[in-house]
């Protein structure tokens, strides 16, 4: 008999933002009994789950123990064409359920930007999409799903049984556990077309007065920021509005099949670039946006699903772009009240300082249940950051003064929010630690993060 | 060959390789059915096919060393599908084993060339006659490139490899007139978990690189098929290397 961590493999692990780097010890087991023999012979060392590893920072690393790979648990289970409930294993990617339901008429009811991202992994961050403000988070459409807890017993739990495990595994970071089999619900689909709408802003005000006038009439909201504008501009943006295409529509009339997203070819980005090339890469887009319609502040046009939701996918590998030191990506929310002076705040900071990001993305999210949740209600804005000297010491001035907007950060994005602040918050922590004590009382499932944050 | 409606046993199906042939001949419009000694796993497997490509798959219990259970294992199958019967079988089971135990201990190698070349002989018995008698079929078996040469590392499996891939070789000496294809595959690195976590892969193919190999060599009806293509001219330097010399090298 081979021994229980005879196939493993060491060696260094990131997330997507390829910071932090830890010696990991990686196993990826192929069954499920090797997954609960795992957890039940953990004795003092830490486990942690990983998807596709597409959090940007420390969510899914591990150098304490054993990061427990779940790819391979890609099987559906069952699916009713009737109302769209489909059960299916934690490791299915969103690229797969679209790859097989899509055609049918069927869609995951909230994407991220990228579709390379597991279910177990939307869970455990609980996810949010372009249509937050309507639809709310990924597990608004999750019924149930089964845990593996400390003790190695699975408990399947729902808002009805286990409700407690339920809200704590949701947006949980795979600290209460690992999710095994999953209840969701699809969405149907009559296109896999979008009509979107783009509208310049000339700066903060006016985006955000935009939102107010015109997110309740679209299922897509989102607006890209330049970063680079100051003063009277600062916050300059194009306002990005999105509707579904009907299926009968004229502007679909001429595809065979307004159901099929063609094939598309990745391009590689096989070494590490400079760091210009992505920022000149989305910087040309926004300006060619811009500026080239300078007549008409209103644009129209159609869009496939993949273009629309995942314009990033098209690259493969393209956290490369941002150089060998890597990069992380800052995403806060601020409560409707103090939004707008917390954003002017962040974008001048960042620009002022040189650390541009040179586009953010901005986003306001409706109400969210969830203990460990990250949305709610309010303005979102998304930074990337290149890792370079003095970093660490302006995230923890930005900690401050997000604090000070009763701001909260993005733990799937997080590398270095401190146990403190994390705490202020997450205000339903104190909920989610009873419900840790009570399943996982030895700390069994920890990461990098969560050893950062102190959560155990 | 066209592969649609053609109903196909894939034995072994929790492994990777398997699992993405399975798909693959799916994708093909073929009925898949499934067998493996993880029952629970080989019905997540059924279901998967059946969701993915709107079939009904089914999932059957198999043990390599259980020779017993063989016949009625095909019959069970064939029946259950009605008027499809069987049209090919897939041999994917093996097992790399313990070297270093089985070196001592007997019994890890038998064990070793029962999950990689008895259990085979005895399920393709069956399962030749059948096809043979049907006047039809095609039987694809998973060996290695391990079995081209004997090597102090791996030299019980790879001899059993090498055992099946004769077998093979034989069974299509006879079968060739009955028209009935039998393909021996010899992937060299894949990326599943007999591999994983192992020290000195290299050239590591994905599973379903090779099974799309497998599935073009079928439609194309070959005898052999080294996977990835490249592997046919490693082993070929491999193998002429003179044996006073290979004898003395660290493999
Ligand atoms: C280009 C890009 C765009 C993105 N856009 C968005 C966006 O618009 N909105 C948004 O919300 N997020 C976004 N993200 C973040 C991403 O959606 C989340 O980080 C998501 O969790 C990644 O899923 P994963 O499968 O890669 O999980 P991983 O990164 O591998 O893991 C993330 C967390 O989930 C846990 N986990 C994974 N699987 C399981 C399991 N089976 N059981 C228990 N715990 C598990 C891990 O332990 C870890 O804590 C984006 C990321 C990228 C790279
Ligand atoms: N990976 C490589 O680099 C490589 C290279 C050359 C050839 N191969 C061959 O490819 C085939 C598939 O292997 P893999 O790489 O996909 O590894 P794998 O996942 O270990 O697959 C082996 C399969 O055989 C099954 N099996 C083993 N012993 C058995 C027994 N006694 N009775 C019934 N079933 C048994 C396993 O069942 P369980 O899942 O229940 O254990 C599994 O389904 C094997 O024949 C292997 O020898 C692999």
């Amino acid at each position: 008999m081979q021994n229980q961590w005879s196939a493993v493999n060491s060696g260094p692990l990131t997330g997507w933002g390829r910071y932090p780097v830890v010696a990991a010890k990686t196993v990826r087991p192929e069954n499920w009994s090797a997954v609960d023999n795992y957890v039940k012979n953990a004795n003092s060392d830490a486990l942690i789950a990983r998807g596709m590893g597409r959090s940007y920072g420390d969510a899914s690393i591990n150098d304490n123990g054993y990061t427990i790979l779940l790819e391979r648990f890609d099987r559906f289970i069952s699916f009713d064409n009737n109302s769209g409930d489909l059960h299916l294993e934690s490791g299915v990617t969103l690229d797969e359920i679209i790859n097989v339901f899509a055609l049918r008429g069927w869609f995951p009811a909230v994407v991220p930007g990228t579709k390379y991202v597991t279910v177990g992994g939307a869970i455990a961050a609980d996810i949010h999409g372009k249509n937050h403000h309507r639809d709310g988070s990924f597990c608004n459409f999750v019924k149930a799903f089964t845990v593996i807890v400390a003790s190695g017993e699975r408990v399947l739990c729902s808002r009805q049984e286990n409700s407690d495990l339920f809200w704590a595994t949701v947006g949980g970071m795979g600290l209460t556990g690992i999710i095994t089999d999953v209840h969701m619900t699809l969405k149907p689909i009559e296109s896999v077309y979008v009509e979107k709408t783009e509208i310049k802003a000339k700066n903060l005000d006016a985006v955000m007065s935009l939102f107010d006038e015109h997110e309740k009439n679209y299922q897509y909201s989102v607006a890209w920021i330049d970063c680079l504008a100051r003063g009277n501009d600062l916050g300059r943006s194009i306002l990005m509005l999105g509707n579904s295409i009907a299926k009968g529509d004229e502007r679909i009339k001429h595809l065979s099949n307004p159901l099929s997203l063609k094939e598309k070819r990745q391009i590689q980005v096989p070494i590490d670039s400079p760091d210009w090339l992505l920022n000149s890469f989305t910087m040309g887009t926004f300006n060619s946006l811009f500026y080239a319609k300078q007549m008409s502040n209103h644009h129209e046009g159609i869009a496939d699903f993949e273009s629309y939701f995942f314009p990033l996918d098209a690259i493969g590998s393209w956290n490369r772009l941002y150089g060998k030191r890597g990069f992380i990506q800052h995403q806060t929310v601020f409560p409707e009240e103090t939004s707008r002076e917390a954003l002017k705040t962040l974008l001048t900071m960042s620009s002022e300082n040189g650390w541009g990001s040179f586009l953010a993305v901005l986003k306001r999210f409706g109400p969210q249940d969830g203990w460990l949740s990250f949305p709610r209600p309010g303005y979102t804005l998304t930074l990337d950051i290149a890792v370079k000297d003095g970093l660490f010491e302006f995230l923890k001035e930005l900690e401050s003064v997000i604090l000070n907007y009763g701001g909260r950060i993005y733990l799937a994005k997080d590398a270095f929010l401190s146990a403190e602040g994390f705490r202020k918050m997450y205000p339903r922590f104190n909920d989610w630690q009873k419900v840790k004590a009570k399943y996982d009382p030895k700390n069994t499932f920890s990461s990098h993060l969560s050893q950062r944050l102190e959560i155990r | 060959m066209d592969l649609k409606d053609k109903s196909i046993l894939v034995l072994g199906a929790t492994s990777s390789i398997a699992r993405a042939l399975a798909e693959e001949l799916a994708k093909q419009g073929a009925h898949v059915h499934v067998a493996g000694r993880n029952l629970t796993e080989i019905e997540r497997i059924a279901n998967d096919l059946s969701v993915r490509y709107q079939q009904q798959s089914t999932a059957h219990s198999f043990q390599a060393a259980d020779f017993k259970s063989h016949e009625t294992l095909l019959n069970q199958v064939e029946s259950k599908n009605g008027k499809h019967g069987l049209d090919g079988l897939v041999v994917a089971f093996g097992e790399l084993g313990d070297q270093i135990e089985a070196q001592s201990e007997f019994e890890q190698a038998k064990s070793i060339i029962d999950s990689n070349f008895t259990g085979a002989v005895s399920i393709l018995t069956h399962a030749a006659n059948h096809f043979e008698k049907q006047g039809h079929g095609f039987i694809i078996g998973i060996a290695s490139v391990a079995g081209d040469r004997g090597r102090q590392s791996n030299y019980i499996y790879g001899s059993a490899k090498g055992a099946f891939a004769l077998f093979l070789q034989g069974l299509r000496n006879r079968l060739c007139k009955s028209g009935v294809q039998v393909i021996t595959v010899k992937p060299g690195f894949v990326d599943t978990k007999m591999t994983y976590g192992r020290q000195g892969m290299f050239l590591v193919a994905s599973p379903e690189a090779v099974a799309q190999d497998i599935v073009k060599a079928l439609k194309a009806n070959k005898q052999v098929v080294y996977t990835p293509w490249f592997w046919q001219w490693i082993m070929l330097i491999i193998k002429t290397i003179p044996e006073p010399i290979f004898m003395k090298m660290k493999m």
